[in-house]
């Protein structure tokens, strides 16, 4: 039985304002080669100038993935000649990695797994090329944007366990607000290195490097298909290649780029242009206190509070809608039922009309108060969605809304008693058929209690009301 | 007019209205012109006048520039095939200073090939030749800035300092050659050869001179971060503070070196001045050293510089700016870029420069070098705690220029007498060849080096050795008290 060995290596751009080593700017351009400077393009007699914006976000990233992070800062030069790479090095971090010996715990089909980090590296992004038959292009645009490297060990054992630890690194990377993550703008890029082993063997298989997947079902088509491919292979008694391959999508399949990925010596040796500087504890700190609680932290929090676990996984995929649903918490609202407003409700509501949850008209105030006028009575639950509909489509509180619309319940007991007295008296006649026997009747003469309140009525009192009073004839 | 005077003479011509700026400049666009076939120190003679006034004292001062410097707007080369055509589009901050204190450029000087090389033969627009002697080498990488000093061209002029590539040219032009301590001048927009060791330096005919362009040109500059803050004071307002009590220390090893009689003649010279100084006050005291670390200097310098500079020029593809050699693809186009780009000397050093880096020579080579130089510059540091500065011959006379041997390999066989100088690019110490006399007819230098940021107590000793020799404001062709 043959056993699929997998380990990431994933590239996440930086949101920083500027690139990593220039004043340029670093953002999303669909001009080509606007951002750019003598540095970017490696003019001669340039000097790096590292961006302490992208230091401090890779290092944040690294603390909230349990990484070691070293004392001070270093960068190394990766050595190799490529068109798009201006420089003929990259700078990178060899010698001193911001992060090291990290670990992400995840949980597929209920089993907690815990995914080992090997190291977490920041360093520069090259530049864009379009290759066409006779000439090629260079977009220079990307050269020198702050990149994030995360190799993890080769512990996932399939297409599952890589898509969950995808989804929440890429969880656990907007709530440090490093980067936006986003894979169509190639912010989040993967290369998959996957071998297959015996169940038994003590060696790794011959592995597969798969470069640059742009989307987490192209990662999982890609490992799906190269799980066939060298099962196919292994079986037929054949030999896999140690190959650099790369998917491509319209063909649905992965297909060759070069052999032996190992061949390439980096030569890497400490940039000299960069004076080492010491990370004191203090500085770490202070980025340490600025991560956010995360996703797994605030599940089993929510889970505890009463939610359910279903529900808390929805919640924490997104640390915006954390705090929205932890304010109404804040303010006394029901955990349980908060949590079944946000997801039933208000999620689906922002994702019809492409809003975050900044940008719609509900407060966790208003939310309270809607539950609150529910708990005490004061409307029903059918009205409250009702209410909760309005809120976000008229724009007013709960209160207003209620008030114009005249929704209050009548609870009052003394003014409920008058209004059943008032209507047994009336049908007479169903009372004396329900005082035979037939007491089916109950529901007419409750739809009138009802039919007189103009809706208005709580149901509950009124029928508890309605037993005692019938009974008193 | 301008022929061989000091900035002070020249500042005072100017202010009381003798001669005008653009006088002068065209002053120096003549000489230039004259010695340009015999001695071929340019790449770029500037041939229109352009001031910006400053308020400093090189305001309308011509000089020279290293055509290793980014100027915007003029070519700059590398003295290399490969930006044979290469105009930058922004300017070092050395050129940007100058600029802003008013200096005017008037010509680029000739380097050896991309500053590796320390004869001035490299340059691809020909040899330079030493002034003292045609047949003879400038000396450099600096060579061309060297030899406009002496020929009294300009008073000052601007190169840079890997390994000896300004105070060995000096020495064997006879002028001033200062490097001060690393990061004191910005490198910003100075083409790199090997970063952890480059230097800007300066040559002029005086240390008074040197001290005035230093002021102008150190601080802390926001574009390299290895430079230092301002100290806050110039060096040139207090370079002739008495100073008492100094002691220096030569090494015994290097000293005892020589074995040909021209430079044993050097070292004679260079025990004179050791005497004069001693009966002028200062303690020079011998100190004898390991050999083998003296022997050491060389080969760490080459494979630190080679494996530094393999990378520093990768970027000289053809894409972005240079000359761009065709090809099907973009590997290819690099590659005969690269080919045709590089004379056979530079690719010799990628090479080695590539292996040393290599996975399984790493060790061995790179970091063993880096360990020795640390050894070193520990040592050296010991010692500047006891001394106040290394005094040394800066080297022997100016070899003769043999066509047919490889152009850039100097004569090894006096390794430590020669090649000593690097130990100020090791630890980044503040560095200065003065001319030391004459031997056949041949300038000799004698080089002071002090620990890292005691440049002013550098230029302070500099100057009282000056005084010492009286060995000052000499040009090429003028009259020599040899």
């Amino acid at each position: 039985m043959l056993k699929t060995v997998i380990g990431l290596e994933i590239h996440c751009e930086l949101n920083t304002k500027s690139k990593m080593f220039s004043g340029s700017k670093n953002e999303y351009e669909k001009m080509p080669n606007q951002n750019i400077s003598v540095i970017d393009l490696a003019f001669p007699g340039i000097l790096p100038l590292p961006n302490i914006q992208g230091v401090r976000k890779a290092i944040k990233l690294a603390l909230a993935l349990n990484c070691e992070v070293p004392n001070e800062v270093m960068f190394d030069r990766k050595n190799y000649y490529y068109a798009d790479l201006p420089k003929g090095y990259q700078l990178t971090q060899m010698t001193k990695p911001f992060g090291k010996n990290g670990y992400l715990d995840i949980e597929v089909s209920g089993k907690q797994k815990r995914i080992t980090i090997h190291q977490l590296h920041l360093e520069e992004d090259s530049a864009s090329m379009d290759h066409f038959s006779d000439y090629s292009l260079i977009n220079y645009n990307r050269a020198g944007v702050p990149l994030v490297e995360i190799v993890t060990d080769p512990v996932f054992n399939d297409e599952k366990e890589v898509i969950q630890f995808l989804e929440s690194l890429r969880t656990i990377i907007k709530y440090c607000d490093v980067s936006s993550a986003s894979s169509e703008k190639g912010e989040l890029r993967v290369d998959v290195n996957i071998s297959m082993m015996e169940e038994d063997a003590k060696e790794l298989g011959v592995r597969a490097e798969i470069k640059n997947i742009n989307s987490f079902n192209s990662v999982k088509e890609t490992i799906l298909y190269e799980i066939k491919r060298q099962t196919e292979i292994l079986e037929s008694g054949g030999k896999v290649l140690q190959e650099t391959r790369r998917w491509v999508d319209d063909t649905k399949e992965t297909v060759s780029m070069r052999e032996k990925v190992d061949a390439i010596d980096y030569k890497y040796y400490v940039e000299p242009n960069i004076p080492v500087v010491s990370l004191s504890e203090e500085f770490i700190n202070e980025i340490k206190s600025s991560i956010p609680m995360l996703p797994n932290e605030r599940k089993e929090k929510y889970i505890k509070s009463g939610v359910k676990e279903k529900d808390a996984n929805t919640i924490i995929r997104n640390v915006d809608i954390c705090e929205f649903f932890e304010n109404v918490l804040s303010l006394g609202g029901d955990a349980r039922e908060a949590s079944n407003w946000i997801t039933t409700r208000l999620l689906g509501y922002m994702s019809a009309n492409f809003l975050t949850i900044n940008e719609v008209y509900l407060t966790p105030s208003m939310l309270v108060s809607l539950m609150n006028m529910v708990s005490s009575g004061k409307i029903s639950t059918q009205q409250a969605k009702e209410v909760f509909n309005l809120i976000l489509e008229e724009k007013k509180t709960p209160e207003e809304i209620v008030k114009e619309r005249g929704m209050e319940q009548v609870s009052d007991i003394d003014e409920i008693k008058k209004l059943v007295n008032s209507v047994l008296d009336e049908f007479n006649e169903q009372v004396l058929v329900y005082k035979s026997g037939k007491t089916n009747i109950l529901g007419f003469i409750m739809g009138q209690v009802l039919k007189q309140s103009g809706g208005k009525v709580n149901p509950s009192i009124a029928s508890k009301i309605l037993n005692e009073e019938i009974s008193k004839r | 007019m301008i022929s061989g005077k000091s900035i002070d003479e020249l500042r005072s011509l100017i202010d009381n209205g003798s001669v005008s700026s653009e006088e002068l400049f065209n002053d120096a666009l003549k000489l230039a012109n004259e010695c340009q076939s015999e001695l071929n120190p340019f790449v770029t003679i500037i041939n229109n006048y352009e001031h910006t006034s400053g308020k400093s004292i090189l305001d309308g001062i011509p000089y020279a520039l290293k055509d290793n410097f980014s100027t915007k707007g003029i070519l700059t080369t590398g003295s290399s095939n490969i930006l044979k055509d290469y105009v930058p589009v922004f300017d070092s901050t050395v050129y940007r200073k100058l600029k802003e204190s008013g200096a005017v450029l008037m010509g680029k000087t000739v380097l050896d090939e991309l500053a590796m090389g320390g004869s001035g033969l490299t340059g691809h627009t020909g040899y330079v030749k030493n002034p003292w002697d045609t047949t003879r080498i400038p000396g450099g990488s600096s060579a061309g800035s060297a030899v406009a000093v002496s020929k009294g061209i300009v008073p000052f002029s601007i190169g840079s300092d890997t390994g000896d590539s300004v105070r060995k040219p000096a020495a064997l032009c006879g002028v001033v050659g200062f490097k001060p301590t690393y990061g004191r001048i910005s490198r910003f927009g100075l083409f790199p050869f090997a970063s952890s060791l480059d230097h800007v330096g300066i040559f002029a005919r005086n240390v008074k001179d040197i001290s005035y362009v230093t002021d102008i040109l150190k601080g802390r500059d926001e574009m390299d971060m290895t430079t230092l803050p301002d100290e806050g004071f110039l060096y040139s307002s207090k370079l002739d503070e008495p100073i008492k009590g100094k002691k220096l220390f030569y090494i015994k090893e290097i000293v005892e070196s020589a074995v040909t009689s021209t430079n044993k003649e050097v070292i004679s010279k260079f025990m004179d001045l050791v005497n004069k100084l001693r009966s002028n006050g200062i303690t020079v005291e011998e100190v004898s050293f390991d050999k083998r670390i003296l022997e050491a200097i060389f080969p760490v310098y080459f494979i630190i510089s080679c494996a530094e500079a393999t990378s520093n020029n990768s970027n000289l593809t053809g894409f972005i700016f240079g000359p761009r050699s065709e090809g099907r693809t973009p590997e290819e186009v690099m590659k005969n870029t690269r080919t045709v780009g590089f004379q056979e000397m530079i690719k010799r050093r990628f090479v080695i420069g590539s292996y040393i880096l290599e996975r399984e020579n790493q060790e061995k080579l790179f970091l063993n070098a880096m360990r020795a130089r640390h050894l070193i510059v520990d040592k050296f540091n010991d010692l500047f705690l006891k001394y106040d500065g290394l005094l040394l011959p800066a080297g022997g006379i100016a070899p003769k220029i043999v066509p047919e041997k490889e152009a850039d390999k100097l004569n090894n066989e006096y390794l430590i007498l020669e090649n000593h100088l690097a130990i100020g690019n090791f630890g980044g110490y503040p560095s200065i060849t003065l001319p030391n006399g004459f031997v056949s007819g041949m300038p000799i230098g004698v080089n002071l080096t002090c620990a890292a940021k005691k440049d002013l107590e550098c230029l302070q000793i500099a100057s009282k050795i000056e005084e010492v020799t009286g060995l000052k404001n000499i040009t090429s062709g003028g009259e020599v008290d040899a």
